[in-house]
């Protein structure tokens, strides 16, 4: 919470607090905007009009897993505050139950399988990625657990804050029922719903057609996914760099401070010099955990990127199940004809079998028609139903995606402005401790 | 490795009079042997004070008062400078000479201004010669010989542009010691035509004599000193201390631009990482290909104060690890000095025959001992000074730079925010409040 009102107060003061929003009528729908660290998250839905949704504590239990052995393992506190509350000026204790990371991945999975047209706010990572040597790869570390606790706290509020998402009862139940939640999901069936890997790579070699924008916007996820890759490692291996320079302006510090033991009119001057090296070497520290935020920025949207690509997956799947059905309709379309008039123009194990040990009865004939007939109806059916199916996902997927599309651009942007507001801070600190340290050199 | 922890300060045990810098830690300071260090103090241990230059006629008592000098910096009457180093090609050797360029309103010298052109060979002849002249007087360091450490080439242009530095500095130096600055072997090293120089310096103490002033050299230093007079002790204790800390400061800075320069290396990727990524964008393409640009000034100014670093504070601070030997060399020379009177007192105690040979030995012993303190008393606050000047104006500069540094990146990213605030007052999108 400081580093955020850090920044909000330091983009307060770059930037003039009476600039005003001038109303765009085309984003009507979007009604507030509230900077949660930077990123935007509606506060039209329903829900968010009622409710104040936050992971607030992180705990650590031990219990027995599934194959009764003990483990240790976190959980994360979620308090839902009625927003009426804190207008009234009223404190009512939060509804609030506990959840580790296991059931969010489980409501997330849930919700990828009910809502394929929608790009799915990710979740923070399983295991510490990119990290710089300093910072610990361990999920039990303090840090990790903090900087997850913010993960999840901004993965419900993506979801509350998703007009189709925050309607989900699944999900209000996650928020709302400490019991029981687990059976109620799996009660739901959605594991049966889920497309296999293999049908979907399946699809996604062998479509035919895919609308084009969804595998335009299939390939900018991947670009997307294998930049912000890049630059989260380059940034990684710069930070371990930047720190090992600050770190080693402590060796200044103390040998000032030796040195200033054998001199006498130079003592005093280079013991406060000193003092401003290590205080220069210590300043690193918080840099540098302003920077994991900004890491973590980027990393929801290389996370988003895949959710982003999931939506195009599906939706060639759709298509190639479409067309796969059009193309069965089209075969046995065909094979009504050759058997009504009589002709084989298709090459047929039954034909050449006919020809040679002559042909089928009129009353075999008779009933291979019907059977085909039956067959195109029902075909004609499915292709229908597909063809619906398809022209429905594209266009809910492609609203959704529309509005992320939107939701990225804003919240990117935020991500760079703070970084330029970072690097400024750090660029102040860096003056202030030499121009301090100056001082006492020229008192030397 | 980087665990970011305070280096370790190991003492170093016995003598050093090899001048090996002490080895501070192995965790975050590597050590690298300086062995140039050697090649350079073994010069000054074959001069022991007990040959006298020609120009040195004035009674002890009278050469203390030569030292009550004000501070007139203003009033400087001599500048030199040291530059344009050109390469000679013989059929024995390749070797650069320096111009060295002298303006000057002294009345010793036959004319105000001089061109001559030197090498380094020359520069190591004229610290000899003042050093032989005066051994209890402190002499600025020249420039090693040559590199070991990363191999540099002797003809490469960064190790000539130091050496030339370092060379401007030893002269200037020499010309600003009140002592020094009035030696005939600095002017005719000023004035003198190569082919004059030449000759003079073949005019120097035999080498015969040489060797026989070592030989006594040696047989005092091993006898050693029996009463040295406490503050000459407190003088090396400091020494030693400063040493140790100058070194230090050396590694400390070393290792800093070390740090930084692979700091720049990753930092180098970064603004090519926004500049592909804004390739991929609409609406974040502009603010992307910004952030690069940014990423990209940031890292120019990195490289220069590197640069800096290494042009400026480096070079001082590596003089001054220089100077601790060269205190360490006149620390013993005086010492020697009072060995061979304490040596001589004793002869004549024991020693019957040539009394009156003996007695004569002795006051002139006495008085080269006398000589031999007051100089370095007088000179060892002379250099303080010097000291104090030298590295304080140094840390100061390396301060400002890094001032710089920053206010400069700081201005970067302040544009950047600038860019981005127009932009959005322009599309009128979003709220920054």
């Amino acid at each position: 919470a400081t580093l955020q009102s850090t920044i909000l107060k330091e983009r307060a003061e770059i930037f003039d607090t009476d600039f005003q929003m001038s109303a765009d009528a085309n984003h009507q729908n979007i009604q507030e905007r509230e900077r949660e660290g930077g990123r935007m998250v509606e506060k039209g839905t329903s829900l968010l009009k009622k409710m104040e949704i936050s992971v607030a504590e992180a705990e650590k239990r031990t219990g027995k897993n599934a194959v009764n052995m003990q483990e240790t393992y976190t959980v994360y506190l979620i308090e839902m505050r009625p927003v009426d509350a804190a207008s009234e000026g009223t404190n009512p204790v939060p509804d609030s139950l506990w959840r580790r990371y296991s059931e969010f991945e489980l409501l997330r999975n849930y919700l990828l399988v009910t809502y394929p047209f929608l790009v799915v706010p990710p979740l923070p990572e399983k295991r510490a990625e990119f990290v710089w040597h300093k910072l610990s790869a361990d999920n039990m570390d303090p840090d990790f657990v903090e900087r997850r606790r913010v993960g999840l706290e901004n993965f419900l509020l993506r979801v509350a804050s998703h007009p189709d998402l925050s309607t989900d009862k699944i999900f209000y139940s996650f928020l709302t029922e400490e019991n029981g939640w687990k059976e109620t999901v799996f009660e739901t069936g959605f594991q049966a719903k889920a497309d296999s890997r293999l049908k979907a790579l399946n699809a996604t070699f062998r479509v035919k057609n895919p609308d084009k924008r969804f595998a335009e916007m299939k390939h900018y996820g991947d670009e997307l996914q294998s930049v912000i890759s890049q630059l989260l490692r380059v940034r990684a291996r710069a930070a371990d760099r930047l720190y090992g320079v600050y770190k080693v302006h402590g060796n200044y510090g103390r040998v000032f401070s030796e040195w200033s033991a054998i001199e006498k009119e130079m003592g005093d001057g280079l013991q406060s010099a000193g003092h401003h090296m290590d205080a220069y070497a210590a300043s690193v520290d918080d840099i540098l955990e302003e920077e994991e935020h900004y890491a973590d920025q980027m990393k929801e949207y290389l996370f988003y990127a895949d959710a982003l690509r999931a939506v195009c997956r599906k939706h060639e799947l759709t298509q190639y199940e479409l067309e796969m059905a059009a193309q069965d309709l089209t075969s046995k379309k065909q094979q009504r004809e050759e058997l009504a008039t009589g002709t084989i123009r298709t090459f047929s194990l039954k034909g050449v079998t006919s020809k040679l040990f002559g042909q089928e009865t009129p009353e075999q004939r008779e009933a291979k028609l019907k059977m085909l007939e039956t067959q195109i109806e029902e075909g004609e059916e499915l292709v229908k139903e597909r063809n619906a199916e398809c022209e429905e996902f594209v266009k809910s997927a492609w609203v959704d995606i529309e509005r992320f599309k939107e939701q990225k651009d804003h919240d990117l942007r935020e991500a760079l402005i703070s970084y330029a507001i970072m690097q400024i801070s750090m660029c102040k600190k860096g003056i202030q401790v030499w121009n301090n340290a100056k001082e006492c050199f020229s008192k030397m | 490795m980087m665990s970011g922890s305070v280096v370790d300060n190991t003492v170093s045990s016995g003598n050093s009079s090899a001048a090996i810098p002490t080895d501070i830690s192995g965790q975050i300071l590597d050590l690298d042997e300086d062995d140039d260090l050697e090649v350079f103090s073994k010069d000054t241990t074959l001069t022991d004070g007990s040959s006298f230059n020609a120009s040195m006629q004035t009674s002890p008592a009278s050469m203390i008062n030569q030292y009550k000098f004000e501070e007139d910096a203003d009033t400087k009457d001599i500048f030199v400078t040291v530059d344009n180093p050109e390469s000679h090609v013989t059929a024995i050797e390749t070797y650069i000479t320096y111009r060295v360029m002298t303006k000057t309103t002294r009345s010793e010298f036959d004319s105000s201004e001089f061109e001559v052109r030197r090498r380094y060979q020359d520069f190591l002849w004229l610290k000899g010669r003042l050093e032989e002249a005066h051994p209890t007087l402190i002499a600025h360091p020249l420039p090693e010989k040559f590199v070991v450490k990363g191999m540099v080439e002797r003809f490469n242009e960064d190790f000539i542009e130091t050496r030339r530095r370092a060379l401007h500095r030893f002269l200037n130096k020499i010309a600003e010691h009140p002592i020094f600055s009035s030696s005939e072997d600095f002017k005719i090293f000023l004035t003198a035509a190569s082919g004059e120089l030449t000759s003079h310096k073949k005019q120097g103490p035999g080498f015969l004599s040489r060797m026989g002033d070592t030989v006594k050299a040696v047989a005092a230093a091993v006898r050693g000193v029996r009463n040295r007079p406490q503050e000459f002790t407190e003088m090396q204790e400091y020494v030693e201390a400063f040493s140790q800390k100058i070194s230090s400061l050396d590694k400390v800075t070393q290792r800093i631009v070390r740090e930084q320069k692979e700091y720049l290396e990753e930092l180098k990727e970064c603004g090519p990482t926004y500049a592909l990524w804004s390739q991929s964008e609409e609406e974040l393409a502009e603010p992307l290909k910004n952030v690069a640009g940014c990423v990209d000034r940031c890292c120019k100014e990195t490289e220069e104060q590197v640069k800096n670093l290494s042009d400026h504070l480096i070079p001082v601070l590596h003089e001054y690890v220089l100077c601790a030997d060269t205190l360490k060399a006149v620390l013993r020379r005086r010492d020697n000095i009072q060995a061979d009177f304490e040596a001589k007192t004793e002869a004549l105690a024991t020693k019957k025959a040539d009394r009156d040979t003996m007695r004569n030995d002795l006051d002139k012993a006495e008085d080269r001992l006398e000589w031999a303190n007051n100089a370095l008393k007088s000179d060892w606050t002379r250099w303080q000074k010097v000291m104090r000047t030298d590295l304080r104006s140094a840390f100061v500069d390396t301060a400002e730079r890094n001032v710089s540094y920053y206010e400069k990146c700081l201005a970067v990213w302040e544009s950047f925010l600038h860019s981005q605030r127009t932009d959005a007052e322009g599309n009128g999108k979003v709220d920054f409040s």
